[in-house]
Formats: C-alpha cells, sequence, structure tokens
C-alpha cells in the first residue's frame, strides 16, 4: 500500500512523466527516428528508432524528475541530476546523446536547485539585482577593457574578429531597442535597414568613389529615408499587425537585392567594396597606391596586417558607443520620453496632445538610421555583401537579442550578445546547434520572465534631480 | 474547339492559381481560427505545416519501401500520418510555448512563436537534412481541355490538381459544417466574444483552445501533403514564406472570419498565379509582401472581417 | 449661471452601425463652472466625451469651442490636437496612467508639446542647451505644483503603476492638469474611491473652478457628490437629452426620475 504523501510525490509526477514521454515518442518517432536520405534511386529511408526512443526517454527522466522535485523532494533530484549532467558525456556512446543528458541534467539540477533553495529562487525571479554601485560602475569597466582589449597580448586575429562581430549585434541590438525598447514597437524587418546601409555604401564607394566615412553619413540618412517612407503609412497598425507588415518589408529589400541584378549584382552580391581608410589620411597596406599613404608610415611604424584590424575594432566600438551614448541622452528629452509614453498607453498620450504618428516615426527613422550605420560599417568590414546576409533570420537573432537581454536594458543586449553571438563562435561544436538552442531560449525566456532577463528600468528624471 | 492562345494561357493560370489558393485557404484557416480566440498571431504555423509536408513525405517513402502500389490506399494512409502526427506537434507547441503566456503581454506569445518556428525549422534542418527532398511523381496524368496540337497553347488539367481542388473543397464545406452545427463551433464563437465569460458559462477554455489549435495544425497537415504531392519537392524552409502567404490570405479575408481565410486563400493564389504570368515572376513575393500591406493600412479588417471599435 | 458659453455642443449624433449612441444631443458648458453629465449605464456619457476629445468623430453635429483665437471645432480634430490645439484635457474611466513610468515622468510627458518647443524638438535637448534646461526647470516646478496641492509629492519618483488606486485617480487628473486646459473632461473620477476621498476630491474639484477658473466637465455616478458639486446637470438616456438644468431642478424633473427609477406602475 502506498500512503497518501508518496502518491503524490511520486506517482503523480510518474503518470506526468509517461504522458510527456509518450508525446514526445510520438513527436520524435518520423522526424528523429526515420530520416530520409537522398541515394540514386530517390528517398529512402535510414531509421534511427533509438535516437527517438532515447529522446522520449529523456523526456520521461526530465518530466518526471521536475515533478518529484516540485512535489517536495528537490534536494535527491538536485543530487541525482547533477550527477547525471556530469556523468553522461563521458559514459554515452553518442556524443549528441550525451550532450542532450547533460544539458537536460544541467535544466532539471537548475529548476529542482531553485526548489531547493527557495530564498535564491525569489531573489533571481524579482530579477537579476545587481548592487546599484555595480550598475553604475559595470559599464565604465567593461568599456576600458575594451578599449585596452586589442592592446593586450591574450587577443589573436580569431578573437578580435569574434569581439567585433559582438559589437557589431551590440549595435544593432542598441539600435533596434529604440524601436522595441523605448517606443515599444516590434520590429521584425530591421535588417532591411542594416542591408540598405550595406548596399549604400557598397554602390556609393564602388561607383561614386566615395570613402567609407564620406558614405557613412549617406548611407544612415539611406536608411532613415527608407524608415520614413515606409513607416509613415504602417506606424498606425496594432502592434502584431505592424510587427508583420516590417517582416514584409525586410522580405522586400531582401527580394528587390536578389533582383534588381544590374544594381545589387542579384544574388552575387557585391565584392571588392573598397578598405576602410584611417580617417582618409592612409591606408591599411604594405603598400599605397601612388599618391596614397600608407598607415605605418604615417606613424613611422612597420607594417602589420592587424593594424586594420584594430582600427576596425575601435570603429565598431566608437560606433556602438554613439548609439549608446544617443539612447542614454534622449530618454531624458521630451521625445525619448514621448516614446516610452505611447509604449505605456497610446490612447493616454494621446490625449495629453501627443502626436503618436510623429512620435513613432521618429522613433522607427532613428532606429533605421543607426542600423544603415551599421550596415556601412558591416560592408566595409566584409568587403563583399549579398542578399543572403540580410535573411529574415537576420532579424530575428537581433531581436532574440534585444528580448533576450530584457527589453529596453542597455547592459542586457550586451550581455544576450555575448552570449548568443560570441560562445556559438568561440565552441565552433556548437554552432550548428546555435539556432535551436536561439529558439528554444526565445520561448523558455517568453515563458519564464515575459519582459526578459534584465527588466529594471531607470527613471529618466528625478524630483530631486531638478533643484 | 480552339481558343485564342491568350485565353488559353489565361486559363491556365487560373487553374494554377486555384490549386495554389485552396492550398494557401487550407494553412490561412488555422491562422484565422487561432486569431480569433486567442488573439495571436500563431508565427509558427507555417513551420507545423512544414512538418506535415515532411511526415507525408516520410509516409510516402516508407509505403513505397514496403511496396504498397495502391493509390488510393497509399492516400489514405498518408493523409491520417501526416494529420496525426503534425496535430500533435500543434497541440504540444500551444501546450508548451503559448498556453503559459496566455495573459502576458501582447507581444510576449509573439516572440515565443517566433521562437518556435527557429526551433522547428532547425529541428527539421537537424534530423531531417538541409537538402531539398524530392519524390517521385505520384499521380500521373490528367485531362487536355483544349488540344495543343500543331503548336497550340495546350490548356491541362492534372487529375492532381483536380485532386487538390475538389479535396480541399470538400474539407472546407465540412469544416465549416463543424463550425456552424457542433458545440465545439459553439465553444469556440464564445471564446472569441470573451475567454473570462466563457468559462464563466461551463465552456472549458483550455480545450476549446487545444482543440482549435490541433484543427489548424490537422489543415495544415493537409496543405503539407497536397504540396508535397504537388511540387514533389520540398524542405526545411518551405514553411516561411507559405505561412506569410497564408497570413496575407487570412488577413485580406478579414481576420478571425473563416470564409474569408478560404476566399483570401484563393485570391492570393490567383494573384501570385497571374503575376507570374503576366508580370515578372521573379517579383512574385514581392507583390504578395506589397497586398499585405496595402491590405493592413488601406482596410485592415479584410473584406469580410468587421471594423473595430476602438475601446477608449 | 454665467453667459459666457465656453464649450457649446450641437446636435451631436454618433452612430455605430445601426445604434445612435448620442442621438441629436445640445448642451453647453462655461469657464468657472461645473457641467455635470449624468445618465444610467449606456446612456451615452463616455461616446460624448469620446466625440469631444477626437477619439470618435460624431456622425453629425458641432462641437464648438471658444478660445484666444477665435472658435475652434472640436469635432474636426485629431486625438492629440484636441490637447495641443484646443486645451482640452480628459481622464478615462478606467485610468490610464504610463504605469512603467514614474509620477513625475507622466507629468513630464503631460507637458511635451511645450517642452518640444523649448528642445527646438529634442535636436537643442540632445546638446544640453541652456533654453532646454531651464523650459524642463519649469516643467518639474509645474509638477510639483500640482503634486504638492493633492499631496503626491512624497510618490514623485515611484511607478505611477504601484500607486494605491485613489492616489491614481489622483494622478491622472493632475497630469491632465499639467498640459494647463481651459476645458477638464473627468470620466467617472470618484469611482472607487471610498467617502473621504471623494469628498477630498469634491473640494479638489471646487478649487480648481474657483480659484483657476477652469471649465470642467464630469461623468459621475455619485450622486452626492455631483449635486453637492455641480453648477448645471445634463442628463442622458439612451442618448437622447431628457434635461438640462441646475441640480435642484434636476432632482425635481419627472423625466429624470422616470429614466433612473423606471415608469411608474400604472395606477
Amino acid at each position: 500500500m502506498l500512503t497518501k504523501a508518496s502518491r503524490t510525490t511520486f506517482l503523480v509526477p510518474l503518470r506526468d512523466g509517461v504522458l510527456a514521454g509518450l508525446v514526445a515518442l510520438v513527436l520524435a518517432f518520423p522526424i528523429v527516428g526515420l530520416p530520409t536520405s537522398e541515394t540514386a534511386h530517390g528517398l529512402v529511408l535510414r531509421p534511427r528508432i533509438p535516437e527517438a526512443i532515447a529522446f522520449a526517454v529523456a523526456v520521461f527522466l526530465g518530466r518526471f524528475a521536475l515533478g518529484v522535485a516540485e512535489a517536495g523532494k528537490p534536494r535527491p533530484i538536485l543530487l541525482i541530476a547533477l550527477l547525471v549532467a556530469i556523468a553522461a558525456p563521458f559514459a554515452s556512446a553518442a556524443p549528441e546523446f550525451g550532450a542532450a543528458l547533460a544539458i537536460g541534467g544541467l535544466f532539471v539540477a537548475l529548476r529542482s536547485a531553485l526548489l531547493a533553495f527557495p530564498g535564491v529562487a525569489g531573489r533571481i525571479s524579482g530579477g537579476i539585482r545587481v548592487p546599484p554601485v555595480a550598475i553604475k560602475r559595470a559599464p565604465l569597466v567593461l568599456l576600458l577593457l575594451l578599449v585596452v582589449l586589442p592592446l593586450t597580448p591574450v587577443i589573436d586575429r580569431r578573437l578580435l574578429d569574434i569581439a567585433v562581430l559582438v559589437l557589431t549585434y551590440v549595435m544593432l541590438g542598441w539600435g533596434l531597442n529604440i524601436t522595441v525598447g523605448l517606443a515599444g514597437l516590434l520590429d521584425l524587418g530591421y535588417v532591411a535597414f542594416f542591408a540598405i546601409g550595406a548596399y549604400a555604401y557598397a554602390l556609393l564607394s564602388l561607383t561614386a568613389g566615395l570613402s567609407f566615412w564620406g558614405a557613412l553619413p549617406i548611407a544612415g540618412l539611406c536608411a532613415a529615408a527608407a524608415g520614413l517612407i515606409v513607416g509613415g503609412p504602417i506606424l498606425r497598425l496594432r502592434g502584431d499587425y505592424f510587427a508583420i507588415v516590417t517582416l514584409g518589408f525586410g522580405e522586400i529589400v531582401r527580394l528587390v537585392a536578389i533582383n534588381w541584378s544590374s544594381l545589387t549584382g542579384g544574388s552575387q552580391g557585391i565584392a571588392q567594396i573598397p578598405r576602410i581608410s584611417f580617417f582618409g589620411l592612409a591606408d591599411f597596406t604594405a603598400t599605397p597606391d601612388p599618391g596614397r599613404r600608407a598607415f605605418h608610415e604615417l606613424f613611422g611604424i612597420s607594417f602589420d596586417p592587424a593594424h586594420r584590424q584594430i582600427f576596425i575594432f575601435y570603429v565598431i566600438l566608437a560606433l556602438a558607443l554613439a548609439v549608446n551614448a544617443f539612447i542614454a541622452r534622449s530618454r531624458k528629452l521630451p521625445l525619448g520620453r514621448a516614446w516610452e509614453a505611447l509604449r505605456e498607453d497610446e490612447i493616454a498620450a494621446q490625449s495629453l496632445g501627443l502626436n503618436l504618428q510623429r512620435i513613432r516615426l521618429s522613433a522607427y527613422a532613428i532606429a533605421a538610421a543607426w542600423g544603415g550605420f551599421a550596415g556601412a560599417f558591416f560592408a566595409v568590414r566584409q568587403g563583399f555583401i549579398s542578399p543572403e546576409s540580410f535573411s529574415f533570420l537576420e532579424s530575428a537573432v537581433i531581436l532574440a537579442i534585444v528580448v533576450l537581454g530584457g527589453v529596453g536594458s542597455q547592459l542586457g543586449v550586451v550581455l544576450a550578445a555575448i552570449v548568443m553571438i560570441g560562445v556559438p563562435e568561440l565552441v565552433r561544436q556548437l554552432a550548428e546547434y546555435r539556432m535551436l538552442a536561439f529558439g528554444v531560449a526565445m520561448v523558455a525566456i517568453m515563458v519564464w520572465r515575459p519582459s526578459g532577463l534584465i527588466s529594471r528600468r531607470e527613471p529618466s528624471i528625478r524630483l530631486g534631480d531638478a533643484t | 474547339m480552339q481558343v485564342p492562345p491568350p485565353m488559353a494561357y489565361f486559363l491556365q493560370q487560373l487553374i494554377n492559381g486555384l490549386v495554389l489558393g485552396s492550398i494557401y485557404g487550407l494553412i490561412a484557416i488555422g491562422y484565422t481560427m487561432v486569431y480569433g480566440i486567442v488573439g495571436m498571431i500563431n508565427f509558427a504555423h507555417g513551420e507545423i505545416y512544414m512538418l506535415g509536408a515532411f511526415l507525408a513525405l516520410i509516409a510516402f517513402v516508407a509505403l513505397s519501401a514496403i511496396g504498397l502500389s495502391s493509390v488510393p490506399i497509399t492516400l489514405v494512409i498518408v493523409l491520417v500520418v501526416s494529420v496525426t502526427f503534425t496535430a500533435a506537434w500543434g497541440w504540444t507547441v500551444e501546450r508548451v510555448a503559448y498556453r503559459p503566456l496566455r495573459n502576458s503581454p501582447r507581444l510576449a506569445p509573439l516572440i515565443s512563436a517566433i521562437g518556435v518556428s527557429i526551433f522547428l525549422q532547425n529541428f527539421v534542418q537537424l534530423t531531417q537534412g538541409a537538402r531539398s527532398k524530392a519524390i517521385q511523381p505520384f499521380l500521373r496524368g490528367g485531362v487536355t481541355l483544349y488540344g495543343g496540337g500543331d503548336g497550340a497553347f495546350a490548356v491541362t488539367v492534372s487529375w492532381l490538381q483536380i485532386f487538390i481542388v475538389v479535396f480541399t473543397t470538400v474539407l472546407m464545406i465540412g469544416f465549416t459544417l463543424l463550425i456552424a452545427r457542433t458545440s465545439l463551433g459553439r465553444a469556440q464563437r464564445a471564446c472569441s466574444q470573451d475567454l473570462k465569460m466563457a468559462s464563466l458559462l461551463g465552456i472549458d477554455v483550455d480545450k476549446t483552445i487545444s482543440t482549435t489549435f490541433v484543427i489548424g495544425a490537422a489543415l495544415a497537415a493537409v496543405a503539407g501533403m497536397l504540396v508535397t504531392l504537388y511540387y514533389g519537392v520540398i524542405d526545411f524552409f518551405i514553411g516561411f514564406l507559405a505561412g506569410i502567404k497564408a497570413f496575407t490570405a487570412a488577413v485580406l479575408g478579414g481576420i478571425g472570419s473563416l470564409p474569408g481565410a478560404m476566399l483570401g486563400g484563393l485570391l492570393i493564389g490567383l494573384i501570385e498565379a497571374f503575376w507570374s504570368g503576366y508580370a515578372a515572376a521573379e517579383y512574385k513575393d514581392v507583390a504578395v509582401y506589397g497586398i499585405l500591406v496595402l491590405v493592413l493600412t488601406v482596410r485592415p479588417q479584410g473584406l469580410l472581417g468587421r471594423p473595430a471599435i476602438e475601446k477608449v | 449661471m454665467s453667459g459666457d458659453k465656453l464649450l457649446s455642443v450641437e446636435h451631436l449624433t454618433m452612430q455605430f452601425g445601426g445604434l445612435k449612441a448620442v442621438n441629436d444631443v445640445s448642451f453647453a458648458a462655461s469657464a468657472s463652472a461645473i457641467t455635470a453629465i449624468i445618465g444610467p449605464n449606456g446612456a451615452g456619457k463616455t461616446t460624448v466625451f469620446n466625440c469631444l476629445t477626437g477619439f470618435y468623430h460624431p456622425t453629425h453635429g458641432r462641437i464648438a469651442l471658444k478660445s484666444q483665437h477665435g472658435t475652434i471645432e472640436l469635432q474636426n480634430l485629431r486625438k492629440h490636437q484636441v490637447s495641443a490645439r484646443a486645451k482640452v484635457a480628459r481622464t478615462f474611466q478606467n485610468i490610464r496612467l504610463f504605469a512603467g513610468m514614474t509620477v513625475l515622468e507622466n507629468l513630464i510627458v503631460a507637458q511635451h508639446n511645450r517642452l518640444q518647443r523649448a528642445s527646438l524638438f529634442s535636436f537643442a535637448g540632445l546638446f544640453g542647451l541652456p533654453a532646454y534646461r531651464k523650459a524642463e526647470k519649469d516643467a518639474v516646478e509645474r509638477a510639483r505644483f500640482w503634486l504638492d496641492r493633492v499631496g503626491l509629492t512624497s510618490w514623485a519618483d515611484a511607478q505611477a503603476g504601484s500607486l494605491p488606486y485613489g492616489q491614481q485617480r489622483k494622478l491622472e487628473i493632475i497630469r491632465a492638469l499639467c498640459t494647463e486646459p481651459v476645458l477638464l473632461c473627468l470620466d467617472e473620477p470618484a469611482a472607487g474611491l471610498n467617502g473621504s476621498e471623494t469628498a477630498e476630491l469634491a473640494r479638489f474639484l471646487r478649487e480648481l473652478r474657483d480659484e483657476h477658473g477652469l471649465a470642467i466637465l464630469l461623468i459621475e455616478h455619485d450622486m452626492g457628490m455631483v449635486m453637492g458639486i455641480s453648477d448645471h446637470i445634463v442628463v442622458l438616456d439612451y442618448g437622447r437629452k431628457i434635461a438640462d438644468a441646475a441640480p435642484a431642478v434636476i432632482k425635481e424633473d419627472p423625466a429624470v426620475i422616470r429614466a433612473y427609477l423606471g415608469e411608474p406602475e400604472a395606477a
């Protein structure tokens, strides 16, 4: 005979676990267990039934363990889950399976740890509370680290490349945060402005011979103009309609880039885009063209191909910081407050005399301009662009960074960009699973914290400040 | 009987458009039902359709591996397999990714749905491979309406095209009756008016919403199966574009309206076919996005929808 | 009643599909006076407000507001212009605050248009020019004045959404006042308030009328308060005006009694 207590502790989770396992089996059996494979005679099945069953068993174990932990026995579960997570990668023959078990084990361990130590859980679910001093100092420390980063010996070309990539996404994330975080508009086509900036620079430099520094403002203006033209009619739309229409706009830009081959080179893209110069004064090359100076000559140092890369790093750092400074400043301006007010309640805001259309348009166009700057930078750094780089997935990645970091939070964007862009680049083996994890993370974070990881908002003005 | 070539060309585009439109209509129903009841854009619905296509493909390959050659039996088994498993995915997605967010800020479920969409695409890519999958043509032959002798343009309707149009028509009629006559339909209409009130009146809201997702997924699975048959080639990425087009269809018809979804699907199919036939085929997707923007800005309630009154 | 009519509503009709929510309603409101609009639920009171403040565009009728620059026809204005041009402010039946922003920020947003002009559409502000700093200081002072007035000063830096219900009502009213309106439209400001809060609100509205010369248009169900502070009452029923007079007269009006209590049983 089972006691009532053990019934709720074990039987109910067992039932839930079996149900979840069965559902997982149904879901996984054909898709995971029966992959099709191309042969000379057409498609054939290459069954992988054990994997599908293993998947279902893992789901069963996970759900059961979670159930037991939730029913009041979190500590033993925590211990077992940790053991599984540590042992799995060594004990399992198939590496994917080991990795899956380890991740599942860690997840269960994390959840039961939160249940076992409710004090910690409460603190975390109340938002990641960092002492105010740390919040104030963190950006400064981070900034100093970044400024000296290229000069430190630990950095090599690959790391610097990753850092530039992460910073590009930080800049895009901050730019998009103007629309999504401040103005509360879900823009699913931000990559369009990135693309417009990139093509603007590529075409201006190749046809009109403009330098990066000359073309940069024009690229931003082009993107902003596109934002104004598109934004005009669509900004009245309700939130989710607006989101879908922006997605459509992003796709239109990509399709035009593919099909207008005479201008954009079609899906081949544009290659040999002129490289960046040192503010137009000197080129990063061992042998400058006649009439031009080389960077190393200008400073009387020996030539090093890393110079250009280090310069590129500082350019994107400066661009990203410019966005950040702009946001910090505009939050304290009437315009920035109006963005936030419209996000909070557009009806009340309009009743106070705020022109919804014009204010939203400004947010959309300004964010577009920053996207355009980032695009021009992307083009000059890569030296090659093609429509492939500007798919909806890019928009989704930028949005994911903003959302995961905590909508409206500047620091959150940095953290999310490091985790989502930097880590997969560092650990190449995971790259294949990166987008899978992206998707899971977007769902999990929305379910866990619908307002993002860091959802702390600093008032733009305090009553004491003004006096 | 002889028709002038321009007329024949027109007819051929019309047939193509009708076939395409029936498929979009099936997917659009899933968008419109879910939007009608929970007020969210189920962004992952296109991926559910893609899963349906893959499940149909797997069933086909499995059946041909065991040497089944009877066309009707194959069709029935493939249909049942694809619909059942896809419906299970639809149910699970709602359960895991949307239900916990029912009372969250409006955009949270949309972001979650985008997450599901990214997950499903990559899941299928990882498990089934990134290359596109082709099957042998299944239902061959057709009727030539106007003979194409002496070099004239021939208008042909394949058996498959006839099957698709007839089957979707029957399905949609059945489905309309289901919604109009049964208690499920009543529960759905109650939920679309007011979730809280519906639950106070004894309607199992969770169950109604689950059923809605399951039905939507089942119809998307049918669409996926038909596309697998029709084009014979699928890949893990087909859900995105089809999803957008079906959503456009739902918006065009008036989101929340079932006849609207069907009408919208047909219109989008026809527009796409005629645009490809008479204008620039490479811009056919741009045309669809253009229509989406145009409809939403000019007539956001769609063709058959009712305008919303702003509540202050 | 004084003769200068600040606001005159003439033959206002608002039709939704086949339903006339407001049907040929005319009334007037004066400066330095409180005009109440009362009536049973669904009588069309809030619809009148929505027509006045640009949220609905009436099917027929004219809404004229006197201003320094001549008469403004409110029915032609868009939502934001009603506050920006005609200086008509409003509150909402179910409070609409910027819940995630602080109390002070709510009040600063209400002064948006003035601050935008002072900051040259935020450009001057971007570079911290003194003109903008002065304007912002003035805005904070105006906010502080109203905060002091209703006793919300200690809440100034709190999140608006975290305030107790009664304080949220007050905040919504002073936020409307920060736009410096000539006409203030209050949609059930006493709903959900307790007895002493209602009395405090009534006192505050009287002060606004007497000290600031404000015209107040008031939708309210609390008859004690309405009878106590109104100079003039308009009664609506099923979208039509059934009475329009001073409180003492309204109390005795048979049509009003019928609307509220139903037809007396046949004798």
